[in-house]
């Protein structure tokens, strides 16, 4: 049998209620206390995976993956036994469980999903590149003992289309590709080439590091060269980087850091990119500001579709304490967190809820991470790329990155170019660098065949521009006048063989399925957006009034941005509309 | 209220609302500060008393400066802020809320499940017409829960429910589950409700503010007639409770605000109120039938009209007084024996002792609290000089560290648990000593599940530790205590390395659990039954007297003495005398001066001897010492052990009056069955747990002929030669005051009009005392006196050839012997048959699957119950509650006593398991 896209599978999730009779309740009430029995060999299966781990809450994600990883699914009866392992309720740990696509809990009684899943995207870069067809013909083609799921962005957009055999991304895919891996039994991350260690150190690497442990650089120094070289948050959001670290240190410790590499906005691959390439300099970077800022511990939140990053990082860590900077100072610990596919977990408060092992549902602010975050702590929250260029500006100086930057902008922007241009990638170009030019002199042109009809800014959630606005300088707040954002920097280029309001409809739904169901704007708004985009004929005044409520009254970011696409649509392609 | 509560000292926050000036108190929110100055912001998943969540929406404000709306019940205003609640901006994220959430609402229009939904009237107040969106996928009934009607359609996930279930009554079955619009409200892992582990306190019911959770039957759809303000009829923690009337008959309940439970209530209280309406109520005098004989063997419902006849009130009266007086006066006035009972009201319980003591011219009467916390009041009026609770349970909050010893809070008194549940949330210590590993376990920081009967043992430990760590309070002990050297010394002989092998806890753990009781700033100690029921039942409370008394953990907030009161009136029972050796106030019969008081005020004179306890009782029947009893309100059929030594008892009696409203298994015995009142048919005063005592409002008239038990004691007592004229509750409770200094300034216009005033208060004005022994204690010597306890064995130990441990006690949803729990159709549901919980390993080696029959004996009797398989039941255990009369547990238990006390050992006796078995036939 082949189950196909379960996940999104809507009316299979909404009506949970298992039937059951008041003769079965009566008779499951003589048996044992209210509620799901705790089963005793499913218990030692639990313990026997944990093993001495602690069984504190934050943990109960890593805890979800490990039954996940061992039986390709979680049953109820270890669900069950998860919770009574780590003093929780079945609700709590259900809850979450339930919450990240990576997780199947499987209901009493229900068949488990077939072993492996091959996991294809559908979100823009992909869906332009042919998902919808590769999804149809692997449906047709793979046998039952696979599932076919669809998924959104992997940060593998540059490859398009996508599919992932187990955890083994298949760049290009196409269906014999992709069955042809999944009959090799291809099915773990291959991990990239990067620089090690040793040759990191041979560069230098650690140097600075080294000095500010042994206080031969002095905290503030370093705090005044992120500030002076004007470096803000790659992210999305784009708070200076400098000043952000010193409204963290104002707060009384013990502080907390925690870095966000949950790179999940449809279109971005840039940390990726990095962690691939230079794992070391983002983690000297990351200590570099843990150190300045006074954080005590370090969390890493990884998405979990980053399979061989995470296998990167973690050999890494361990080589690093194993050789570390300097005997003289203890380096904080540094704990690696694994996402479970849930993209609001890029929010920053999601994810620090996630990081406690909760559902990823973001936090009403104020108060802000920086004075309550993880644990309750202050908190020093940075994305992965931000923390990437910190022991280059500390070592060049903050001028080597201001002096970049074009159209009267300044600094390096990393754009993760996609969609229908010759060279997609992580392309390092100074910012307020126009799309134009980036498809130009970055992305080789447009792909044959195509002329540049229209962009995304930044994502999914950044907006829609027409080509005819193809030359605003790319950069924080320049795109805001037009009712765009740049975000993360992910450029999907689309072509004339493309439709705005198709693109539009899909970050939608996508926007749906990862909306966290806290606030009604977002809940029921992306959802009721959704459906009126599918009608033929758009109710325009409706989504408009809508979009504006989703922008005022929405909680957190997903709910606010997601409207973008959509107005940008009605705003700059209205006879598509017609 | 304190005179001058903490946030007085805060600055108070000016702003603008709305174009005015307004102030904001310390603490307010935006939409709290609103609504005191009578604006109305539309909100959903607000509710005052839960954490705000600013999740729906609705609320949203505009506030100057800012990029979008900020949700009013989550902001607090700072200086100078400006906010506008109704801006254009604002009103149009509000309504467009409503119409979102109205848009997937049943046919998107009001909630068919409730009359006044909150989505409804703001959606009217707002003027939001018909929904402009498509509506969701539907979501199916859940009707599986015999209390609850699960109807998620009109679900609006504001999860005020899950905070009301997790956060505040911390039941944790309710969460929030999948995401996005696929998120949903599920019970435990997507369980129907009624298969879930859902204990139907229904605080999520209360919470919901669309009916999408609601009482089943439709209920919430009536119009209720009146509504009245009363309190609970099952534990001792009393709570408050609305009750919502209609054709004499309760629709439904709601939980009402004040210190006892805060709006909170549970399964019983909530939703347990229906066993009234039961068509099993007595609703005539019945008489038995001459000629007809007694049997040790329990009626059948069946059979009554072969056993009894209806007769007159008249009559009936007339029938009962002359059988008692017959007796009296040919057998002696102690031939006669009184139970009163702990469920009626104070005037009640003062009323049928008066009727006693002058009536039938004994001390002979008693009630439940000899089979309850005998030990632990005779324990206290020992060592302390007074009987009751020395803090309320809401002090838990105050403490640092609080002990839970043999007490199942979670089922007994599971209002009470909540708030030990959010102590504990908020970093209280709950150090749980029990045989059992119960449900309050997963707040506990420690779990001691020691050996049953090893009480004494495992306290002295902890003492011992306390001395040899040098951790007592010795300014305490020199100001406050005496005789602590005979404990010193008496404590040498039980270090940690001792005990341990005797309790089962390692001496770490021992030593770990005395430095944090002792040293912590304030700690507290619970006890339940546990403690109570056992031969050593008074050496237990007076180990725990000690504990307190040593480390001066007493007398201050968060600190003290609280053993948890079994029913909603056993404090009051016992306070106004309903027991054999005191009388009201618990001064002593066997005391001239007393004597002489209570004759001056009755107009009589007294015997001056202490009168015959509950077991004592029987056992004088069957010795042809006592002829005849009356019977108010209580069960010993049931309640009693080793029953068939009880009911050959009852079956020897000469004449038996029984007064209460079923048939109930003791009523079988009876020569005359006197039908009474319900608790929500009478209006009294309760006192509960925390020495509040609170006012009972008759909500309904009795059914068919059934009288008020007031007027029922009053007419038996006339007729035995009282001259007693009380025109209702009010004069009896006026001459209560006259006789009891603890309640001397408590007026009843007062307890009208605050429904609920903690004793002592003995000058009228006077606020109450929720703390005692702040300063000493009312003993003769004003000191508190410690009494060395020895550990000694349970009466009956396991053997050979009945290597079980059987232990006692009640399930959530059954109260005592059923009588009322059974009735009710919804408890019933709920708890519908006999079983008795095993630890699944033992199951295993008796080669029986969970949840088939298992016969369990002992030297006294044998039944048959359904094998309940549960990890936190210690192997070598067996647990059963005493209210199923197919499967009775009192025919297994040991009627033997502590000697202090006479309470018996019912949480300990010898039993051998075989599987497999018989059910007889429920007997309603």
């Amino acid at each position: 049998m082949l189950i196909v896209g379960k996940a999104y599978n809507l009316e299979e999730i909404r009506v949970a209620v298992i039937k059951i009779s008041p003769e079965q309740i009566k008779t499951k009430k003589r048996r044992g206390p209210k509620g799901h029995a705790v089963d005793l060999s499913a218990l030692e299966d639990v313990r026997n995976l944990l093993g001495d781990e602690s069984r504190q809450r934050d943990l109960l994600i890593e805890h979800l993956h490990k039954i996940q990883d061992h039986y390709h699914h979680i049953s109820a009866k270890h669900l069950v036994a998860l919770a009574h392992e780590m003093n929780l309720s079945p609700a709590e740990v259900y809850e979450v469980a339930s919450f990240y696509h990576h997780f199947d809990v499987v209901p009493e009684g229900q068949a488990a999903p077939p072993e492996l899943t091959v996991r294809v995207c559908e979100s823009l870069s992909c869906s332009m590149a042919g998902a919808e067809d590769l999804i149809q013909s692997l449906e047709d083609g793979l046998d039952g003992k696979v599932r076919v799921q669809r998924v959104p962005c992997v940060g593998r957009c540059q490859h398009a289309p996508v599919a992932v055999v187990g955890q083994n991304p298949v760049d290009q895919a196409t269906c014999n590709s992709v069955i042809e891996t999944v009959q090799k039994k291809a099915v773990t991350a291959p991990v990239s080439d990067y620089i090690s260690i040793e040759q990191y150190k041979a560069d230098q690497g650690y140097q600075t590091l080294k000095k500010l442990m042994e206080g031969q650089i002095s905290e503030e120094s370093i705090i005044k060269k992120m500030e002076d070289s004007g470096l803000r948050g790659l992210g999305g959001a784009g708070f200076p980087a400098g000043r952000k670290w010193r409204i963290v240190k104002g707060f009384k410790g013990p502080r907390l850091m925690a870095v966000n590499i949950d790179e999940g906005e449809p279109g971005t691959f840039k940390d990726r990119h990095y962690l691939e390439r230079d794992p070391h300099r983002f983690l000297e970077g990351m200590l570099i500001a843990a150190l300045t800022v006074g954080c005590d511990e370090i969390y890493i939140y990884l998405r979990d579709e980053y399979a061989g990053c995470r296998q990167i990082l973690q050999r890494e860590l361990a080589a690093l304490a194993a050789n570390p900077p300097t005997d003289k100072y203890r380096l904080p610990p540094i704990h690696l967190r694994r996402g479970a596919g849930a993209y609001i977990c890029g929010e920053e408060s999601a994810m620090v809820e996630s990081i406690e092992g909760k559902r990823g549902m973001p936090r009403l602010r104020p108060p802000f991470l920086a004075e309550v975050g993880l644990f309750g702590r202050p908190t020093l929250e940075h994305n992965m790329e931000s923390v990437y260029w910190v022991r280059d500006i500390v070592e060049k100086g903050p001028d080597w990155f201001s002096s970049h930057g074009r159209n009267g902008r300044k600094g390096l922007r990393s754009f993760s170019v996609s969609g229908r241009v010759k060279k997609p990638g992580v392309h390092l170009a100074p910012a307020g660098i126009t799309v134009k030019e980036l498809i130009d002199e970055y992305c080789g042109g447009m792909l044959d065949g195509h002329s540049f009809y229209g962009y995304f800014p930044g994502g999914a959630s950044g907006g829609i521009l027409p080509a005819s606005m193809g030359d605003i300088p790319l950069d924080f707040d320049t795109l805001n006048p037009h009712g765009c954002f740049i975000g993360s920097a992910a450029v999907i280029i689309f072509s004339d063989q493309d439709k705005a309001r198709n693109l539009a409809l899909n970050a939608m739904k996508f926007f749906e399925e990862e909306s966290c169901g806290q606030c009604t704007p977002c809940r029921v708004g992306t959802a009721k957006a959704a459906e009126l985009m599918q009608q033929k004929n758009w109710n325009q005044s409706l989504l408009e009034e809508l979009s504006s409520v989703m922008v005022d009254a929405s909680i957190c970011g997903l709910g606010q941005a997601a409207p973008n696409p959509l107005r940008c649509v009605i705003k700059y392609f209205p006879e598509e509309l017609k | 209220m304190a005179a001058n509560p903490e946030f007085m000292n805060e600055a108070t926050v000016s702003f603008n609302l709305d174009g005015e000036s307004v102030t904001a108190y310390p603490g307010e929110t935006i939409l709290q500060t609103a609504q005191r100055l009578g604006k109305e912001i539309p909100h959903l998943c607000y509710k005052e008393g839960l954490r705000p969540d600013g999740n729906c929406r609705a609320c949203v404000v505009e506030i100057e400066g800012e990029r979008t709306l900020a949700p009013s019940c989550c902001r607090m205003p700072t200086e100078g802020m400006t906010i506008q609640t109704q801006s254009e901006r604002a009103v149009k994220s509000q309504k467009m809320v409503l119409e979102l959430l109205k848009s997937d609402m049943p046919q998107q229009g009001k909630s068919p499940y409730k009359r006044d939904s909150e989505l409804d009237i703001w959606a009217d107040k707002l003027d939001v017409g018909t929904p402009r969106f498509p509506s969701r996928k539907q979501p199916e009934s859940d009707l599986s829960h015999p209390a609850i009607a699960v109807n998620l359609d009109a679900c609006i996930q504001c999860t005020r429910c899950v905070r009301a279930c997790r956060e505040e009554q911390m039941n944790d079955v309710i969460g929030y589950a999948n995401r996005g619009a696929h998120s949903e409200i599920v019970f435990d892992m997507g369980d129907p409700m009624g298969a879930s582990s859902c204990v139907a306190c229904g605080e999520c019911v209360q919470a919901c503010p669309t009916g999408a959770l609601m009482p089943a039957g439709g209920v919430g759809l009536e119009v209720p007639e009146k509504t009245v303000d009363s309190t609970c009829p099952y534990c001792g923690v009393g709570c408050l409770i609305r009750y919502h009337v209609k054709d004499n008959k309760i629709l439904y309940t709601e939980g009402r605000d004040g210190d006892t439970n805060h709006f909170r209530m549970c399964v019983k209280g909530r939703y347990g109120f229906n066993y009234i309406h039961n068509p099993l109520r007595l609703t005539k005098p019945l008489i038995r039938r001459e000629g007809v004989a007694k049997t040790t063997e329990l009626l059948d419902p069946n059979d009554l009209d072969k056993v009894f006849r209806e007769a007159s009130w008249e009559e009936a009266l007339e029938f009962a007084a002359n059988g008692l007086k017959n007796i009296r006066d040919n057998k002696g006035k102690k031939a006669l024996a009184g139970l009163g009972s702990a469920k009626g009201s104070n005037e009640e319980a003062y009323l049928f002792q008066k009727l006693v003591r002058t009536g039938f011219g004994s001390n002979n009467v008693d009630h439940c609290t000899r089979l309850c916390h005998a030990s632990s009041v005779v324990a206290l009026l020992e060592c302390l000089g007074s009987g009751a609770v020395s803090n309320p349970v809401e002090d838990v909050k105050k403490a640092e560290v609080i002990i839970i010893i043999g007490s199942n809070p979670t089922v007994n008194h599971p209002v009470a648990a909540t708030f030990m549940k959010n102590a504990a949330a908020n970093g209280t210590k709950i150090i749980l000593i029990d045989p059992n590993r119960t449900a309050i376990a997963k707040y506990a920081t420690h779990v001691l599940q020691f050996r049953p009967d090893t009480d004494v043992a495992l306290l002295n430990g902890i003492m011992h530790v306390i001395l040899d760590e040098n951790l007592q309070n010795d300014d305490y002990i020199a100001k406050h205590t005496e005789d602590f050297e005979a404990l010193r010394i008496h404590l040498k002989q039980y270090s940690p390395e001792k005990v341990a092998p005797i309790c089962g806890i390692d001496p770490d753990t021992i030593r770990e659990v005395a430095r944090l009781y002792a040293t912590s700033k304030a700690s507290m100690i619970l006890w339940g039954m546990g403690v109570s029921q056992h031969i050593h039942g008074t050496d237990n409370a007076r180990c725990l007297i000690s504990l307190a008394l040593m480390t001066g953990q007493i007398g201050r907030p968060g600190t003290g003495l609280h053993p948890l009161r079994g029913q909603n009136n056993v404090q009051g029972a016992s306070d106004v005398g309903l027991i054999p050796m005191v009388y009201p106030d618990y001064e002593p019969v066997d005391n001239p001066d007393y004597q002489k008081k209570y004759e001056q005020l009755w107009k009589t004179t007294l015997d001056p001897e202490r009168g015959l306890t509950t077991v004592e009782m029987l056992h004088a029947i069957l010795n042809g010492e006592v002829f005849g009893m009356y019977i108010e309100g209580e069960n010993p059929a049931m309640s009693d052990p080793n029953q068939n030594h009880a009911r050959e008892a009852l079956a020897k009696l000469e004449h038996l009056v029984v007064q209460d409203i079923f048939l109930t298994e003791t009523a079988g015995f009876a020569d005359v069955i006197l039908p009474a009142s319900a608790f929500y048919e009478k209006t009294g005063t309760f006192s509960n747990t925390d020495r509040r005592v609170q006012m009972g409002r008759q909500a309904v008239t009795p059914p068919g002929d059934a009288k008020q038990d007031l007027w029922i004691i009053q007419e038996i007592a006339k007729r035995l030669g009282c001259d007693w004229n009380y025109s209702g509750p009010k004069d009896v409770f006026n001459e209560m005051r006259q006789a009891m200094s603890s309640i001397a300034g408590m007026t009843w216009e007062r307890l009208e009009q605050e429904d609920s005033l903690t004793y002592p208060l003995e000058k009228e004005g006077d606020p109450g005392q929720p703390i005692i022994f702040t300063d000493g204690f009312p003993t003769a010597s004003g000191r508190g006196k410690f009494v060395p306890a020895p550990y000694i064995h349970a009466d009956e130990m396991p053997d050979d050839e009945f290597p079980w441990i059987f232990i006692t006690g009640r399930q959530l949803e059954h109260w005592h012997t059923g009588s009322m729990t059974r009735h009710s159709p919804t408890l019933d549901a709920i708890e519908p048959d006999p079983v008795v919980t095993v630890h699944p390993d033992d199951l295993e080696k008796m080669g029986v699957k969970a949840g088939e029959l298992i016969t369990i004996e002992s030297r006294r009797g044998k039944i048959s119950a359904y094998a309940r398989a549960d990890l936190g039941i210690q192997p070598g255990c067996l647990f059963m509650a005493f209210c199923y009369n197919e499967a009775s547990a009192n025919l297994i238990t040991n009627e033997a006593l502590d000697p202090a006390a006479k309470i018996p050992e019912f949480k300990f006796c010898a039993v051998k398991t075989q599987p497999g078995g018989q059910l007889p036939p429920r007997i309603n």
